[in-house]
């Protein structure tokens, strides 16, 4: 069973603020979908190499050439806020670990 | 109580390409705010990644020239987050089959050697750079894509000391593979650790606590005997160490806290959907280990066993790269090696830290330097004339040939010119032979002075001399 603060924790990583009322919907929802998914546990994959990826190509490179697709300009139209050339965005000092 | 401290290393290195890891926009340091970015790096709905060839081979080098096992398959995943300097809320890396494993560096500390063990290695993306000012912050997405090499150690260093060394080491294997920079203070290479500390016995683990802002490895070495001290304090007194994550204050050189971590970090991994899966073919990795350049031990062993250079200068001119390639092409013009290495610890070393540049930021060339030792060696310059010849080719990139020719410096060495000027000084110079007869050494010095004078300074002071004692000889 899904907890609800387990919903919460993966609202808070999504960014997502949901309100009060809309908990427990989430709640239920949540649990009916990892129910689902669950039965897929009780098949025996012992011995099965995992699937990362469903497509049938692989090993795709790219040759290492820089070049501009873009102009900054058409970068920068659709950023809310910009300051010399810079994306302005609120204060994350607080949260800055450094890099 | 004593304790033992266990310390692990992460270590960003930045890769040397000139495309980013997962989009075609340019690498340049330095570059206007904002230019070298596209729709992949802005995070635009509907856009795909594709992996750069140059990047990963990079990397394959770093792992190869670290030990380490290549691993066949793999693939990339997501890890998620939310900043600024991200803008599609996730960094693509290799979280679950990193492209090595199991790879080991060889250190040396107060003279003991020791292996230390490399967990794994990984290529990833670095974020853009903020910049904050008053109430907002500022982001300039140029880095946002570059490749990255995370090298994670294993936890077998036990002083800070080895944390240093094995930097050092790391720092140097890695430049002479060509693969990056590795300039901290230009942030191709950053460095985090874990430390924690345990009484001697234990065989507990103690709680690992993460340091940050580490701009140089003197700081590291600083910031984790600063944290082996403090957390011993708190032990001591019966208290216990928290679970944070902590940064280096460089004025009072101490560590601050920066946060307290709740648990396991929430990153959600998951296989890229968008980019297929990687076999790294065999053949390739052989292709990029034969194309390995010569590492630094290598040369080392090299320059003192075959060019009979002291062990001593064969790890200074093996410091860097850079100082190791110019050693290598100045000696392939035919200059002594022995002469080469002096001038490049010397000279040309004095010259860099006089002017705080790198080597390559002079107009100093390999064969602008073994022509200059060459005249030197044959007896066409003095060692006095050199100096001035020195200053000229490394500061304006002038041929040590032609000018000398030009400036008149050609030093003279045929006794037939020299002599009959040494004749006349004498004749000149009664006194001093008479000096010399009684014993007055100082007399020579004199002598010699006089026929210096005559030529400018041109004479060649080994002819000079042994002309003068013939002549004083017979007189």
């Amino acid at each position: 069973m899904i907890s609800k603060e387990e919903v919460l924790h993966v609202a808070e990583l999504a960014n997502l603020k949901l309100k009060d009322n809309e908990v427990d919907g989430f709640v239920s929802q949540l649990d009916d979908i990892v129910t689902m998914a669950s039965q897929l546990s009780t098949v025996d994959t012992e011995g099965v190499e995992p699937t990362y990826h469903m497509s049938d190509t692989t090993t795709v490179f790219r040759a290492d050439e820089g070049k501009h697709t873009q102009t900054r300009e058409e970068l920068l139209e659709n950023v809310p806020e910009v300051q010399d050339n810079l994306i302005k965005v609120p204060s994350i000092v607080d949260k800055e670990d450094g890099e | 109580m004593n304790f033992e401290t266990t310390i692990g290393l992460e270590v960003h290195v930045e890769l040397k390409t000139n495309s980013k890891m997962f989009s075609p926009s340019p690498v340049a340091y330095g570059a206007e705010p904002n230019t070298n970015t596209n729709v992949i790096d802005f995070g635009f709905p509907g856009v795909l990644p594709s992996v750069n060839k140059g990047g990963y081979r990079l990397g394959v080098m770093v792992a190869l020239a670290l030990n380490a096992e290549i691993e066949k398959h793999t693939h990339f995943d997501r890890k998620n987050y939310f900043y600024p300097d991200n803008p599609k809320a996730y960094q693509l890396t290799q979280h679950e089959k990193p492209l090595g494993h199991d790879g080991w560096l060889e250190v040396e500390v107060n003279g003991e050697k020791k292996k230390i063990g490399i967990e794994e290695l990984h290529v990833e993306e670095d974020a853009g750079k903020n910049t904050h000012h008053g109430n907002s912050s500022y982001v300039d997405l140029n880095r946002q894509g570059t490749p990255l090499v995370e090298i994670v150690s294993k936890a077998d260093m036990h002083t800070p000391d080895e944390a240093y060394a094995y930097l050092e080491k790391l720092r140097q294997i890695v430049q002479f593979t060509g693969a990056s920079d590795v300039k901290m203070e230009e942030g191709s290479m950053r460095v985090d650790t874990n430390i924690s500390i345990t009484p001697i016995g234990s065989d507990k683990l103690g709680t690992k606590v993460e340091l940050k802002n580490l701009n140089s490895f003197n700081y590291v070495r600083m910031g984790l005997a600063y944290e082996e001290k403090r957390q011993a304090a708190i032990l001591k007194n019966g208290g216990t160490i928290g679970q944070e994550t902590r940064r280096f204050d460089e004025k009072t050189g101490e560590t601050v806290l920066m946060r307290v971590k709740s648990g396991a970090d929430d990153y959600r991994y998951f296989p890229e959907p968008d980019l297929p899966a990687f076999n790294i073919d065999p053949s390739w990795i052989k292709e990029i280990k034969d194309s390995l350049p010569e590492p630094a031990e290598e040369r080392r062993n090299r320059y003192i066993n075959e060019l009979g250079i002291p062990e001593y200068d064969a790890g200074v001119l093996t410091d860097t790269k850079e100082m190791s390639d110019f050693f290598d092409e100045t000696v392939k013009y035919d200059a002594n090696p022995k002469l080469v290495s002096n001038w490049l610890m010397g000279e040309v070393n004095g010259y860099l830290n006089e002017k705080k540049i790198g080597l390559l930021d002079t107009k100093l060339t390999p064969e602008h330097l073994a022509k200059m030792i060459n005249l030197i060696s044959d007896g066409t310059i003095s060692s006095k004339i050199a100096k001035k010849v020195f200053q000229e080719t490394i500061s304006n990139g002038t041929e040590p040939e032609g000018w000398v020719k030009e400036k008149g410096m050609v030093q003279e060495s045929d006794p037939a010119v020299l002599k009959p000027m040494i004749v006349d000084v004498l004749d000149n110079n009664q006194q001093s032979i008479d000096d010399f007869k009684n014993g007055k050494d100082r007399a020579v010095g004199f002598l010699i002075g006089q026929i210096m004078k005559k030529t400018r300074g041109q004479a060649n002071p080994k002819v000079v001399n042994k002309i003068l004692m013939e002549e004083l000889n017979i007189r």
